[in-house]
């Protein structure tokens, strides 16, 4: 057995219909983008479950690290202006 | 600092959120997951084969196409669970290696025999339902691939239920000997059904764990008699008996009584010694070792076309 050249994983995402973003639904490996295209087929819409596919290398993918503690989201976290219920506005002013 | 990890970690358990492939988690806690997701794996592309035998001879193109789509899902629900267990660091081609020399397991069931036709039907009907029983409570695991991947199998897996169940609807409106087909299937995949859930609770030393981790979200025993209540009543509705003197209705638990497993049976399939181990670990090896050049053909074929494409921008 020759595992040595296994086939690199690619992350697949789905459009489910148009008017939809592209979702993640898993990932696959393949020797190539075509390949990899042709399985994410096979693998993730054997029931009419998506209307385009797009395949990513996962090694082409950066990413945050999802802990919410992460000091990387703080910045959005004490701007409370940006969010329209901070702006008090009297009830009886209609259309806001 | 890993006490500051390991207090995150539990809250996020506490707080019935999932955990995702880059948070932090405990070693025991990766570990148990790769073990269950890849013995799961396993038993989905292991468990191609026993009905994979009949798609040739399948009584109609109705039944074969059906079959047909039935284990390619198998297959698709192997690799979303391989994919699953790939984001906990584990390697695709290392899982495989590992099934082939027998240091990961896969369910005890997939080792019985297929004989008779009336076999898929009930494969359909036992297996795939207690199988659902198992899976549904998984779409809540703590671990989010998994749990992901355990909603798209759940959808997949109600045609395998009920296709199974058809066919044997079909089967009892047959002819006498079709009928005695249908009642011999029966018999001989009850007992090893209800031992798919594995061990009663008592005998099942990681089971709390993995309930503590909310990997698993029942015990065995529990979904052991889920699957008896679900299955009764479809068994009258069908006409056949399961094969258990002791199966009786309890008013005051509000649950079927049930006989005892012979747990010395699980133990001995599991231990590699079940009708067909030999032969489905020997298949799945002789598949890989037959694809290994299609494998390299297009490793070959994708790093030519990388090779030319760089000479391309080159010049």
């Amino acid at each position: 057995m020759n595992d040595r050249n296994e086939w690199p994983l690619f992350e697949v995402f789905v459009r489910s219909k148009r008017g939809l973003n592209h979702v993640h639904v898993g990932s696959l490996h393949a020797p190539d983008l075509r390949m990899a295209l042709i399985n994410a087929r096979d693998l993730y819409t054997r029931r009419n479950e998506g209307v385009s596919i797009w395949v990513v290398p996962t090694s082409a993918i950066g990413a945050s690290t999802p802990d919410e503690k992460d000091p990387f989201f703080s910045p959005s976290a004490d701007k409370v202006y940006r969010h329209p219920t901070f702006y008090d506005i009297p009830s009886d002013v209609p259309h806001i | 600092m890993n006490e500051q990890l390991q207090e995150h970690f539990d809250a996020t358990i506490a707080r019935d959120q999932r955990i995702e492939p880059r948070d932090w988690m405990p070693e025991g806690y990766r570990k148990t997951l790769i073990r269950q997701v890849a013995q799961h794996a396993h038993s989905e592309i292991i468990g191609m084969q026993p009905e994979g035998d009949w798609i040739t001879r399948a009584p109609s193109l109705r039944r074969k196409a059906i079959l047909f789509a039935k284990v390619q899902d198998e297959a698709g629900h192997g690799m979303y669970l391989y994919s699953a267990a790939e984001t906990l660091g584990a390697e695709r081609a290392d899982l495989t290696r590992r099934l082939i020399d027998g240091s990961q397991k896969y369910s005890s069931i997939f080792n019985y025999p297929t004989p008779s036709f009336a076999d898929v039907g009930v494969i359909g009907w036992f297996v795939d339902g207690a199988a659902i029983c198992n899976q549904v409570p998984l779409c809540r695991s703590s671990y989010g691939p998994y749990a992901r991947a355990m909603v798209r199998i759940c959808k997949e897996e109600s045609f395998h239920q009920r296709q199974g169940y058809e066919l044997l609807l079909t089967m009892m409106r047959g002819t006498e000997r079709q009928r005695a087909a249908v009642q011999d299937a029966v018999d001989r995949w009850w007992w090893p059904s209800l031992m798919m859930f594995g061990p009663p609770d008592d005998a099942s030393p990681n089971s709390a764990r993995s309930m503590a981790w909310k990997i698993k979200r029942h015990s065995n025993d529990e979904l052991r008699q889920r699957f008896v209540d679900m299955t009764v009543p479809q068994a009258e509705k069908l006409d056949v008996t399961l094969p258990d003197p002791g199966l009786t209705w309890n008013d005051e638990r509000g649950h079927y009584d049930f006989g005892t497993p012979d747990w010395s049976e699980l133990q001995r399939v599991i231990s590699g010694d079940g009708p067909c181990n030999t032969e489905r670990v020997a298949r799945r090896r002789k598949a890989h070792e037959d694809g290994a050049w299609v494998r390299e053909a297009a490793t070959a074929h994708a790093a030519k076309q990388h090779t030319s494409a760089r000479k391309g921008t080159a010049s």
